[in-house]
């Protein structure tokens, strides 16, 4: 195949040439024909037509030695030529192969069935193209699929990008790559097992849900957070899998609820969120945490954990607005007087700790979590407090203009409520010409809202520039803002009476009708002495020809009739002309008029009456018609037409409520601020109703968890000490939890007693970075250079041991670092001689830089007495110890509250692991000293205990 | 949360999708772009649009609409905060953001939107854990990377969720320690016909831009702190000492970040550096208008107003403009009627002049309403405020870093009705 034949295609890989002298300077090309004609080819050439292009691509790289002086090493060429050749062919692709996606899918899947690493990587790029344009790139499924093993980091997330956008089309193939994901949650890496888990979860496949359902639960007890917070999202991917799950799931969530991480915090509300929102006894436990965490979860955990909070604070708390309603009250009846003021309000501890808070967060520079705390503040706070938010919000407004447009909304309804709020800021809501449409209504609607009798005078001069406007739709939505002042501020509604007919003569047409709209309907509600204005309308009327202006001309004419007695008939008179040139609506009010003026006025307009109600009956509109029929038996006596007959004119000329001006966004305080629903103004689906305060509230202590709860005044000090008090928080908080649910559920007990629980020595260890089960100390047994290559390491998971219930579990991890093989490690001679230990499995081989990790347990009786055993292999024996320290020897233990009397303090509660002796220690906290007391039968353990516990305090 | 995420162009094509759960198919983009259609602006269609099964919420940043489904009850705010948010990651990464530079960055952008949400939840937004994850494509680097095959997703995993310190990762080393802090402060305000100031406000914000090995510890304090009247701060920013004793104490992210931005209370009279003489009239019955623009420097406390562009939309009916600018040039587009004049530094002595006449369109009626004249500028080395960092310390590392500090006065939304 010669290259002669395409002279197109010849001359852009001549280009690329060119292109690859510029990278590589010092590479003399050879003559094009001969370049051209051999060497590999992109794909096998037997198969592909001349149509195809990628046969082409054929590169001499493989014979680059003698052909191209290269003045470097071969070596190097030979291992760039895959890159190149990628490269190569990366450019030939974008170049031909758009017109022919059928053919190009074929090429892309032989380059993923390649072996060479580099070309699968170009092939998955341009499939990531492909799904991202939104083509279809299902058929490449079984190609991409094998390379979900692939060691290249990149390559692999690729395929996972791939794998989620089509496993649910390929089910069964997808089910091929399921083993990878398994075996990736083992991973050491954090990142590994999270990505797995995420991708696993990802693939809707429901053969998968059991895989899923455990591959979740192990992931929920990971020691890493991160693992943890994908497990979290994994809950909600599950859930909407197979909500059949639903209980399992509840199970998962709460325990990821009692996570301390703040890492986890805002997935796991999510996760609540969408799967059991109305289980808000999973959140009483957690609450204080949650605030106390709050300020430290991520910014967008904080948006989902606020608005959880809120819903949770409506049900739990009464009502902080009462007294305000209440003083109202008194002034008007004393007798009640004496009922309020026996129960004063009091907030609750619990509402305050959230209202406090949450109010730094205003300072975030995230606006979506400034707005979910002052809608907080709005629906929780005591009403004098809600004024700390408006700085923020205003501030909102500097912000992009989708931002504007969210945080207006819920100024304005605010606004309705509560003037004051933000009335010192009436400038920062005066309109920009700049400005998009939809955020100069709003802000007018705003404006609107503060306006009263004593900024009105600004407000209006403000409207004034508005009503000139270039933006036509302003300009009459500024009108009908002023008609709103007018009603709402009796002072002003003259002027603005008289400032909208001198828009009246205005030039453009849309201003114009607006402004009759709004006369009309300010008249109505002023049924005074107005009739030159309305004759002024009668003599625009020829000019106006927007159908909304001069169907409310005409009803004006008609409703006042009797006080433009001469006029009216004659607005009729230029009706009858052009009446079948109207529209419905101006028609509609035309035979209204008649109506009217017929029983007012017969004489002059009987005939007129009669001629129009007769277009009427043939008009097309079926609505005209129907209103002609129905007027005309109302108004003209005869046989028919029966006693209705009587009371036409008490019908017809009744006086009539006149039309409230009034926000849009009146009825809006019906959903929660901030939300999609308040937004739209109609129920979002998911939209969960804020519940009304109870009258009562529920019982407090259902929140009660056994830790010191920090006062306020004592937490500025502590809180940078979090970290490291954190992991024995955690053991407090569980064991405490434990405490309680056991009293109400004594089923549960089985349940929580073998639950992982860190002990009271993980403070020994402080220095944690991030919460978590407590951080696990690895100690040294066996030294590398001593062991001869073996080099052994061991630490305390602190899980109850599998073997005996009285030994502590033991994790041993073996490697070597020897350059050969060992073979048969096993644990020899032990001493003291009767020492328990439940001994691994003898490892057949260990090859060299390989490790292994093994669980054994050892009954350390109670004692810390080191245990010392024989590590052999099968040349040599290592003599090793392992020295327990006195918190890995004790379990946490549950009581009841009674058996473990409380202090005010914190306190803990364990047995120890070989003997079950009861271990309690209790902490009191005196102002500046604490006191310490570990109650237990075994004295030398307290003692050790004791001195470990003062020695980690003073750590802290 | 978000469900998915639709890339549309100014001509109204779909240019990229992303699913994060299931596929929802890309005609519900249809009711996108009816709202696109009845929009006279395109800063006019809805961010926030209903659709009988979907939501849609939508920023437009660079020409480019971010169109998130959304199928359930979420914070709107939080999926717009979001798109903004994936709009500056694109910037960060790409220098640029515009259709060519994602259509070019494609498999970027795509590792991108799968890091920052799962399930539609917010995963990974700090971009200092981003480019650990991702690194963002340079010439070099994409030359290097075509040339040995490599790639850009980061080999090591990153370090930061994990710390306390999120927005840091750990390791960060510089030969040159430096940290470099601009405030720089803007003036919205409204001038009214006479030239008296309807409403003027201060917006302020410090950027930094710091290069520091380790893990400083730093505290920023101001001369006259109270002048702040409401602030915001970056994560980083320690709550309870600036509470307490007015201080900013924070571990800085490595690199540009914005450290605080804060709101001069209004109570304070705002000094307003530029005045503008105007005089813009239309005759009734005559086809031609004048115009006539001059202005000023004032109350600058001595410095120079510089970069000053003066630009109005004139009324539909201007057909031409036919003036005469003592400084500077300008230009006007008669079909948008947009009329800019680029007039550079402000010499008090020669005060810049734009005059001349506007022809109307013949028989047409005199505009209603006079244009608005929004005005840019700059004023080096001042914070209009009065503003002034007192000292930077560093604590936790031995070196000695380079400081600096720059003050900045810009224009905002700083707009003269005539």
């Amino acid at each position: 195949m010669s290259v002669q034949n395409f002279p197109p295609i010849y001359s852009t890989v001549v280009e690329i040439f060119q292109w690859l002298k510029s990278v590589y300077k010092n590479i003399s090309f050879p003559e094009k024909g001969s370049c051209l004609s051999s060497g590999r080819s992109l794909a096998p050439r037997g198969r592909r037509s001349c149509s195809s292009i990628g046969c082409i691509v054929s590169v001499p790289f493989g014979s680059h030695n003698n052909v191209w002086s290269t003045g470097r090493d071969p070596a190097i060429w030979e291992a760039d030529t895959d890159a190149v050749y990628a490269a190569l062919s990366h450019h030939l692709w974008s170049t031909f192969t758009a017109p022919e996606a059928k053919s190009s899918n074929e090429d892309l899947k032989e380059m993923l069935e390649s072996n060479k690493e580099s070309l699968k990587l170009e092939a998955m790029k341009r499939v990531v193209g492909l799904i991202a344009k939104g083509k279809n790139a299902s058929e490449l499924f079984p190609a991409v699929v094998k390379n979900v093993a692939s060691k290249n980091i990149e390559l692999k997330k690729l395929v996972y990008v791939y794998l989620v956008r089509y496993a649910e089309e390929q089910q069964d193939l997808a089910l091929l790559s399921i083993s990878t994901f398994q075996r990736a949650l083992k991973e050491p890496n954090q990142f590994i097992r999270a990505s797995a888990l995420r991708v696993l979860s990802s693939i809707r496949v429901s053969i998968i849900v059991p895989i899923m359902m455990l591959a979740i639960k192990e992931a929920s007890a990971d020691m890493s957070p991160y693992v943890r917070k994908t497990a979290a999202h994994a809950i909600q991917k599950l859930y909407s899998l197979d909500p059949d799950q639903k209980e399992q799931l509840i199970e998962v969530i709460e325990k990821l609820l009692k996570d301390k991480s703040t890492l986890v915090a805002g997935s796991v509300v999510v996760a609540f969120d969408e799967v059991c929102p109305d289980r808000i006894d999973l959140i009483h436990k957690n609450y204080r945490k949650l605030c106390n965490l709050l300020v430290d979860v991520e910014e967008w955990g904080q948006v989902v954990i606020i608005s959880m909070l809120t819903r949770y604070a409506r049900t739990q708390f009464t009502s902080p607005w009462k007294e305000d309603n209440e003083k109202a009250f008194y002034e008007s009846e004393e007798e009640k007087k004496d009922q309020t003021e026996a129960t004063p309000y009091t907030m609750d501890p619990d509402h305050r700790l959230l209202l406090r808070n949450t109010k730094p967060l205003l300072q975030s520079r995230n606006t979506a979590v400034v707005m979910s705390v002052a809608q907080l503040y709005w629906h929780l706070a005591p009403k004098h407090e809600v004024n700390i938010v408006t700085k923020s919000l205003v501030r909102l407004l500097r912000s992009h203009r989708e931002v504007q447009y969210i945080v207006l909304q819920n100024i304005a309804t605010m606004s309705i409520q509560r003037k004051g709020m933000f009335e010192p800021f009436m400038k920062s809501f005066y309109v920009r010409s700049t400005d998009a449409t939809h955020i100069k209504t709003l802000k007018l609607e705003i404006l609107t809202n503060l306006a009263n009798e004593a900024n009105i005078s600004t407000i209006l001069r403000e409207f004034q520039t508005y009503v000139k406007s270039q933006d036509k739709a302003f300009a009459a939505a500024t009108i009908q803002a002023i008609g709103r002042c007018a009603t709402d501020i009796s002072e002003v509604t003259d002027t603005c009476l008289s400032g909208l007919v001198l828009l009246l003569s205005n030039r453009d047409e849309t201003v114009v009708a607006e402004s009759v709209v709004v006369i009309k309907k300010l008249l109505q509600t002023q049924p005074t002495q107005h009739s030159d204005i309305i004759k002024h309308m009668a003599k625009l009327f020829d000019n106006i020809s927007v159908s909304m202006a001069r169907a409310s001309i005409l009803w004006l004419m008609g409703e006042y009739c009797e006080r433009v007695p001469k006029i009216a008939p004659d607005v009729l008179r230029k009706m009858a002309k052009t009446f079948t040139a109207e529209e419905d609506i101006v028609k509609l009010q035309t035979v209204n008029l008649a109506a009217k003026l017929y029983l007012t006025n017969s004489k002059q307009t009987k005939l007129l009456t009669q001629y129009i109600l007769n277009l009427g009956k043939y008009d097309q509109s079926y609505d005209i018609r129907d209103r002609t029929r129905f007027v005309r038996q109302l108004i003209v006596p005869n046989e028919k037409s029966g006693a209705l007959n009587k009371y036409a004119r008490r019908i017809l000329l009744a006086p009539k409520p006149a039309p409230m001006l009034e926000s849009a966004f009146k009825d809006r305080d019906r959903f929660q601020l901030g939300t999609l629903s308040h937004s739209i103004n109609s129920k979002a689906t998911g939209y969960q109703e804020l519940s009304d305060w109870p009258a009562v509230a529920p019982d407090q202590s259902v929140r009660n968890v056994e830790v010191v709860e920090p006062s306020s005044s004592e937490s500025e000090e502590q809180s940078s000490d979090e970290s490291d008090e954190t992991s024995s928080d955690s053991g407090k908080s569980s064991s405490g939890s434990e405490k309680s649910s056991s009293e109400s559920e004594p089923e549960q007990k089985k349940k929580t007693k073998t639950k992982k629980a860190p002990q009271k020595k993980s403070k020994a260890a402080a220095a944690v970075t991030a919460p978590s089960f407590g951080p696990v100390k690895t100690h040294e047994l066996l030294h590398h250079m001593t062991g001869k290559g073996l080099s052994a390491k061991y630490h305390f998971p602190r899980q109850p041991c599998l073997y005996q219930p009285s030994m502590v579990a033991v994790q041993v991890i073996l490697a070597n670092s020897s350059d050969h093989s060992l073979e048969k490690i096993h644990i020899g001679d032990r001493s003291p001689a009767g020492l328990n230990i439940h001994c691994f499995n003898t490892i057949e081989r260990l090859e060299p830089e390989a490790s292994v990790t093994v669980s054994m347990g050892i009954d350390f009786s109670d004692s810390t007495q080191a245990a010392n055993f024989q590590l052999c292999t099968k040349e040599d024996q290592f003599s090793v110890s392992i020295q327990p320290v006195v918190g890995e020897l004790l379990m946490p233990s549950t009581m009841s509250e009674q058996d473990f009397s409380k202090e005010q303090g914190g306190s803990f509660a364990g047995r120890t692991v070989s003997s079950g002796a009861l271990v309690l220690v209790s902490l009191e906290l005196k102002e500046s000293s604490a006191l310490l007391t570990i109650n237990t039968e075994k004295s030398v353990m307290a003692s050790m205990l004791l001195r470990d516990l003062k020695q980690a305090l003073a750590l802290a | 949360m978000i469900h998915s995420l639709f890339l549309v162009n100014a001509s109204g094509d779909i240019f990229l999708e992303k699913h994060w759960k299931s596929v929802v198919s890309r005609s519900v983009c249809d009711y996108f772009f009816e709202a696109q259609e009845r929009a006279t602006e395109p800063e006019n269609v809805p961010p926030v649009i209903p659709t009988p099964h979907h939501y849609l919420i939508s920023v437009l940043r660079h020409r480019i609409y971010f169109v998130a489904v959304i199928q359930s009850e979420v914070p709107p705010l939080f999926v717009i905060e979001f798109l903004h948010r994936v709009v500056d990651t694109f910037q960060d990464y790409f220098g640029v953001c515009t259709e060519a530079a994602i259509k070019d960055n494609v498999v970027v952008v795509y590792e991108l939107l799968e890091e920052m949400l799962d399930n539609g939840f917010p995963l990974a937004t700090e971009s200092n854990i981003l480019k650990e994850l991702i690194k963002p494509p340079t010439i070099l680097r994409t030359m290097v990377n075509t040339i040995t095959g490599s790639t850009n997703v980061g080999e090591q995993l990153p370090t930061g969720q994990l710390s306390v310190v999120p927005w840091r990762r750990t390791g960060v080393k510089y030969t040159n320690n430096e940290a470099y802090f601009d405030v720089v402060e803007e003036i919205d305000a409204i001038i009214d016909k006479s030239g008296s100031t309807i409403t003027a406000e201060i917006q302020g914000v410090i950027d930094a831009c710091v290069k520091l090995t380790g893990m400083p510890d730093l505290t920023l304090s101001f001369m006259n702190p109270r002048l702040l009247d409401d602030v915001s701060f970056h994560p980083c920013v320690r709550f309870k000492r600036w509470e307490a004793e007015r201080i900013l104490s924070f571990i800085p992210p490595d690199g540009n970040f914005r450290l605080l931005s804060y709101h001069v209370s209004s109570q304070n009279l705002v000094a307003i550096p530029v005045y503008v003489k105007h005089n813009i009239s239309f005759r009734e019955g005559s086809s031609q208008g004048r115009f006539d623009l001059t202005l000023g420097p004032k109350q600058t406390m001595g410095k120079a107003v510089e970069a000053v562009l003066v630009s109005s939309q004139l009324p539909r009916g201007v057909l031409n403009a036919n003036l005469n600018a003592s400084q500077g040039t300008y230009t006007f587009d008669p079909v948008t009627k947009m009329l800019t004049w680029d007039v550079g530094k402000i010499n008090p002595q020669k005060l810049p002049s734009l005059k001349g006449t506007m022809s109307l369109q013949a028989g047409a009626s005199k505009p209603d309403e006079n244009p608005t004249i929004n005005i840019q500028f700059k004023t080096q080395q001042m914070a209009i405020s009065g503003l002034k960092v007192n000292r930077l310390d560093m604590y936790g590392e031995k070196y000695k870093p380079f400081k600096g500090i720059k003050y900045m006065t810009k224009a905002g939304k700083f707009q003269v009705r005539t």
